[in-house]
């Protein structure tokens, strides 16, 4: 993985002491809150309903085992013992103290960290593809370009106070597992007929209240180009996006208020200027970067079937875990695992301090000491040798995340939710426990298949509910109280779609037995091995709304007195928590 | 008529400029400045105020109404608002001894790109300012856009602003103020086979 140089040090030790200053400004009133709010933003501090919590960049999720135990450090030190992993690969505290913020962003620094740019109205962390490098259906590595990006994107001067946050997701293999098109700007790295490397650009893509598909703006951009090619896009922007209105800023807006062409054609005026100049990519460059993601020493391997499959009869769990959370991997021998998060009961994306350092061990002797964040907010050790996997999955067993559910109805996305969050309406990991919970059944779970349930706690689609097979949203009613939108149809990747609303919303405790209804459909009407998507695409929404609503609710509610009140997680983990 | 100035300032900006000379930042220094910026009221046109006569930054719109008279004069400067375009000024930009861009509030980047289009595309080389709601933690990204002097909210030590200007020594990309991106001013290492060892 990349590792900084004196340069990339400098500026992340700088920033520590920027920010460090910044923060006793505020604290002596210097800076008022207005003031100090887009700074501390874009150092990734929020304030929320608790207390301040802070985003810590991963960049396009990659982090070492030593990287991981600062978590678990600061976790520990500074937080309840628990960190949570959200859907753009970074890594969220929620319980911090404002003091605090500068020395955890040093001791982040200590091990090539920051939190530089993961909120704000400015370019956030580059996401990509989970499984770069090691994907069979890889084209182009994308990592060295999301590293070059991370880096020319990082205190750009001109593009920091942007009508909005903007998005930039990047992927290298045939099938897109970085929500490409869900970002303001997607990129799929890829070659042409003459095998010359370049960039498929798309524009416009998100969700948020107002979510879009992202357009095509240049089949091909060769990759010595992308970044005078971005900066073009972001300077067009900077200058026409809305800024009357928070709600309109968006990229994705003003691409529709001019059209694709006429926008096209204002970037690309912009760029004939840029184009062969300095800010060119050089082959040099792009070859020191790439450079860094060389392949581990890998061993001379053959897929190693004999004792797997021997183990995998006797163990049901085990061969359960080997069918969902074992990916191939493009060397013989070698296998991708994903570490689940998704343990029905607990948070989605959760992680404890012990389990932290726990899975870091893992990466230590399995996986070259590296790690990878999803954007589903698991985790995956990428290199793995077959002939480990069982000793793995025994060890990932007794730190519970081996749950053998990745891409199953309980590998939900989930946003905080209104326990955290000030913007949402309604609570989102509570109503993840509860689906979990009523779901848990792993033979039905298997049964149902391919499936994503994406919850966010309101309309600014942080769960992406959008392109979830089913997406949840908490929706705001007059009388406060939680509601929750359901919605059918929506997915990632290659074929990208938006969901669509199914009708009136519900109660909290409606929502699982309106999921069940949903099931019941699918279950009835799925033609041999079809996916539930796939149902839904070729049946519509009808019959699934008609069952939905045809009988009455027979649930109870309970009263919620205070929906911000967090239900403390009950991991089986210790819990340390030595300052609350 | 200066407390009627002084009432216009406070409507346009919400503070109130300390004395004819101030003190602004240029080039890296806190230096007396007594260019007088004109904000029209709401009740004014830019076809119709009278330009005071000395150094006077006039609004885009009064110099594009004005400009007959307005380029006799020795010395004169224009101030963008943060959505009008540069390019207005093309073939103009010799005439002016300093362009100044107002940030209405600090947050509203398009200065930035102003700044920019300025320098890299119309070719302006004499003093740039930045003005309105310029605050320090925003002055370096300003100085690498292509600005060269900063009048801070005047309600701020200008003294504490100019520290702002100092955050960073190194930068990764290009701007105005750096022709080169870091990856082509300075060899930097890539990868050496002991870099991979997790320590």
């Amino acid at each position: 993985m990349y590792r900084y140089d004196e340069y990339d040090q400098q500026i992340v030790n700088e920033r520590v002491d920027q920010y460090r200053d910044q923060v006793r400004r505020r604290l002596s009133g210097e800076l008022t809150e207005q003031e100090f709010l887009p700074l501390r933003l874009q150092n990734g501090l929020y304030m929320q309903i608790h207390g301040y919590m802070l985003r810590i960049a991963v960049p396009y999720g990659f982090i070492s085992s030593k990287q991981m135990r600062m978590f678990a450090h600061i976790a520990r030190k500074y937080d309840r013992g628990y960190g949570h992993f959200t859907t753009r690969q970074n890594i969220q505290f929620n319980w911090l103290k404002l003091e605090d913020t500068p020395d955890i962003l040093a001791e982040l620094a200590s091990v090539e960290m920051h939190a530089i740019q993961t909120s704000g109205n400015c370019v956030r962390n580059i996401t990509s593809d989970e499984f770069a490098g090691v994907a069979q259906d890889e084209v182009v590595d994308p990592r060295p370009y999301a590293e070059i990006l991370r880096q020319w994107s990082t205190f750009h001067p001109e593009f920091a106070y942007l009508p909005r946050k903007f998005k930039i997701a990047i992927s290298g293999g045939k099938e897109d597992r970085a929500a490409i098109y869900a970002h303001d700007i997607g990129l799929s790295v890829t070659k042409n007929a003459q095998g010359e490397v370049g960039f498929r650009v798309l524009v416009g893509g998100g969700l948020g209240r107002t979510p879009i598909i992202g357009v095509e703006i240049c089949e091909f951009v060769p990759w010595q180009h992308i970044l005078t090619y971005v900066e073009s896009i972001l300077r067009i922007y900077n200058q026409y996006g809305r800024r009357d209105n928070k709600y309109k800023a968006r990229i994705k807006i003003l691409v529709k208020a001019l059209g694709i062409d006429e926008f096209k054609r204002q970037v690309e005026a912009d760029w004939a200027d840029l184009k062969e100049g300095p800010g060119t990519l050089t082959i040099e460059e792009v070859n020191r970067v790439a450079s860094f993601f060389t392949d581990p020493a890998y061993e001379t391997l053959t897929d190693h079937d004999s004792a797997l499959n021997e183990f995998k009869a006797d163990s049901r769990s085990f061969s359960n875990w080997m069918m969902r959370n074992v990916k191939p991997h493009r060397v013989p021998g070698y296998a991708i695992v994903v570490l689940s998060l998704k343990k029905p009961g607990d948070a989605p994306g959760d992680a404890t301090a012990e389990q932290m350092e726990a899975i870091a061990d893992l990466a230590d002797r399995y996986s070259f000491g590296e790690l990878r964040i999803t954007h589903k907010q698991n985790l995956v050790l990428a290199d793995v040798k077959q002939q480990d996997l069982i000793r793995l999955w025994q060890e990932a067993t007794e730190y519970e995340v081996a749950s053998p559910n990745i891409g199953l109805l309980t590998d939900m996305i989930s946003c905080p939710g209104a326990e955290f969050c000030t913007l949402a309406n309604a609570r989102s990991i509570p109503l993840a426990k509860s689906i979990a919970k009523r779901f848990e059944d792993l033979d039905f779970q298997h049964d149902i298949g391919e499936i994503s349930i994406n919850i966010s706690g309101c309309v600014n689609a942080c769960g992406q509910h959008h392109i979830g097979n089913i997406g949840i949203t908490g929706v705001e009613k007059k009388d406060h109280d939680e509601w929750y939108q359901v919605s059918l149809g929506g997915a990632e990747g290659n074929h990208s779609s938006l969901s669509k609303i199914l009708g009136p919303s519900f109660t909290f405790n409606q929502v699982p037995e309106v999921i069940d209804r949903i099931l019941q459909v699918y279950l009835r009407e799925r033609v041999e091995a079809e996916s539930f998507i796939d149902t839904v695409r070729r049946i519509g929404h009808a019959p699934f709304k008609e069952h939905v609503y045809a009988t009455d609710f027979d649930v109870e509610e309970e009263e919620v007195i205070d929906k911000h009140v967090v239900t403390s997680a009950q991991y089986s983990v210790p819990f340390y928590s030595p300052r609350f | 008529m200066i407390s009627m100035w002084l009432l216009l300032l406070n409507i346009q900006c919400l503070f109130i400029p300390q004395g004819s000379n101030k003190m602004i930042i240029r080039n890296n220094a806190i230096t007396e400045d007594d260019w007088i910026v004109l904000r029209l009221g709401e009740q004014e046109s830019a076809e119709d105020i009278t330009v005071a006569a000395g150094k006077v930054i006039v609004p885009l719109k009064v110099w594009l109404a004005q400009r007959d008279a307005l380029q006799q004069r020795h010395e004169i400067g224009v101030w963008l608002a943060s959505d009008e375009r540069p390019e207005d000024l093309k073939g103009d930009i010799e005439k002016f001894s300093v362009i100044a861009v107002d940030f209405p509030k600090f947050s509203d980047g398009r200065g930035y790109s102003i700044a920019y289009n300025l320098r890299a595309r119309l070719g302006y080389t004499g003093e740039l300012r930045a003005i309105g709601d310029v605050l320090r933690d925003q002055l370096f990204y300003m100085r690498r856009v292509g600005f060269d002097a900063f009048a801070p909210r005047p309600d701020r030590k200008i003294e504490d602003a100019l520290k702002g200007l100092t955050d960073f020594s190194e930068v990764y990309q290009t701007s105005f103020d750096q022709k080169l991106p870091l990856f082509r001013r300075v060899q930097r290492k890539g990868n050496s086979p002991a870099g991979l060892v997790n320590e």
